[in-house]
């Protein structure tokens, strides 16, 4: 992992779609915003350059698992060159939803060599706080296909041939990711917060550890927008 | 038949036991005359039988449109420019070099992996990440090198095209605010990096600096050499 000093914070939440991560990285940047801290958001997939590759790529299903995640890569790295990281030189709390450990977790299930994965993020720093927001599959499975019936080529792992039903295959992808993350969480030292508790539960540890961690007193902007 | 091996682990789902035909790569800088040589080996091999698909760099249906995009603005590092070629390098390596292989296709590179490890090595990428980001590339069955004087490579550039290209000339290094000092600077910097490569890599040396037909009668001769060498069936 690269090695800088920066002025800045950077706090990563991970999990399995429909963990809440979403929902709960939002209540903590309304919450940073309240306190008056700089706080600057990223989200994994969303860089502008590669998004027509990404999306002709999972339509046409030409992605094989390495160029599945080079061009994750590709996005991470555009983002994180241009973004993420002058936002940490320029003494923000940078707030990602989903960072390399979703790299770490999926492309690993999708058979890519992990030391291999490690190596391509080895310029990423790595966060002062990752949330690892862990929920017993079934649960997962439920919130997911409750709000989306029809799931996705990639998303539902159809690409690794586990099933040809989709919800099947989705939920065997989905624990191997699971299984990934588990162990992910213990390599990296990842917080983690369980994601049956309630919402505000929740966000009150997320908050209470960050407070533990953080002064946040030195992320105060000095200009008042 | 000599069984592939890529330089570290292979890809993710592809197996290389079976890969029948051979990988011949051929490097050399922007302008050597590389494609030219390339075409007419190509040429000459399907006369003499063998089935021969071409690959080169940024072909791949992939990235292509996004890289060339990128290309024209001001917004690709050489992080996300090396991540963008290396998706292109493996859709390729994957959806063709290997299934050509597979059938006993001769595959003709026009650039590899060196090509764009020099680029990024000279915009200050480390080695071990570029060791490591390639590891899964087939180890080629013979990579010519067709060495140029930056001389000869100007002046094939200007005359065909009549003018440098941005990229070309390593003008995003900030070399010189001129355009002919930089492309000059720049591709020195290129070879020498090449021949750093060429210390690891052991190419073959192609003198770039004769004429086409003196430089494609060397490189027939050798590439003759190699094939009946690893087929066993002679050729012509």
């Amino acid at each position: 992992m690269a090695r800088e000093t920066v002025r800045g914070k950077l706090i990563a939440v991970e999990g399995l779609d429909g963990s809440g991560k979403s929902t709960q990285v939002h209540l903590l940047h309304t919450w940073l915003s309240g306190l008056g801290c700089k706080v600057f958001f990223s989200e994994w997939n969303s860089s502008e350059m590669v998004k027509g590759a990404t999306t002709r790529g999972k339509k046409k299903q030409l992605l094989t698992p390495t160029t599945f995640s080079l061009i994750h890569a590709t996005d991470f790295a555009d983002r994180y060159e241009r973004q993420i990281l002058p936002a940490l030189k320029g003494g923000y709390v940078v707030l990602c939803d989903r960072y390399i450990f979703t790299s770490f977790a999926r492309d690993a299930v999708r058979g890519c060599d992990p030391a291999w994965l490690r190596r391509l993020y080895g310029f990423a720093l790595m966060p002062d706080m990752v949330f690892y927001f862990r929920l017993p599959l079934d649960v997962a499975m439920s919130r997911i296909i409750d709000g989306r019936p029809n799931l996705k080529y990639f998303e539902a792992g159809m690409d690794m041939g586990l099933s040809s039903d989709a919800q099947e295959s989705f939920q065997i992808f989905q624990e191997r990711v699971m299984n990934e993350y588990d162990r992910i969480a213990e390599e990296f030292g990842l917080s983690v917060i369980d994601g049956t508790l309630g919402i505000r539960v929740q966000q009150e540890l997320v908050r209470e550890r960050i407070e533990h961690a953080i002064d946040l007193s030195r992320y105060r902007a000095r200009v008042v927008r | 038949m000599t069984p592939k091996r890529c330089f570290g682990n292979p890809p993710a789902g592809v197996r290389l036991g079976q890969l029948a035909g051979h990988l011949l790569v051929i490097e050399g800088a922007d302008s050597s005359g590389r494609s030219t040589q390339v075409n007419l080996l190509s040429e000459w091999l399907e006369r003499s039988g063998y089935a021969v698909a071409q690959v080169g760099l940024k072909r791949s249906k992939l990235v292509t449109p996004e890289l060339d995009d990128a290309k024209k603005g001001n917004i690709l590092s050489p992080r996300t420019m090396s991540l963008f070629y290396a998706t292109d390098f493996y859709d390729q390596l994957e959806n063709r070099i290997v299934p050509a292989l597979r059938a006993g296709y001769i595959v003709i590179a026009d650039r590899y992996i060196y090509t764009l490890m020099a680029r990024d090595l000279v915009r200050g990428a480390e080695q071990q990440w570029l060791d490591s980001l390639y590891s899964m590339a087939l180890v080629p069955d013979m990579v010519f090198f067709l060495q140029t004087s930056i001389r000869n490579q100007i002046e094939r550039k200007l005359s065909l095209q009549y003018r440098l290209d941005y990229w070309e000339s390593g003008m995003d290094l900030g070399l010189s605010p001129d355009w002919f000092d930089s492309y000059v600077r720049y591709q020195r910097k290129l070879q020498a990096v090449f021949l750093r490569l060429h210390e690891l890599y052991k190419f073959e040396l192609l003198n770039g600096n004769r004429s086409v037909a003196a430089i494609q009668h060397d490189l027939r001769a050798r590439v003759g050499t190699m094939l009946s060498a690893l087929s066993e069936e002679p050729i012509l």
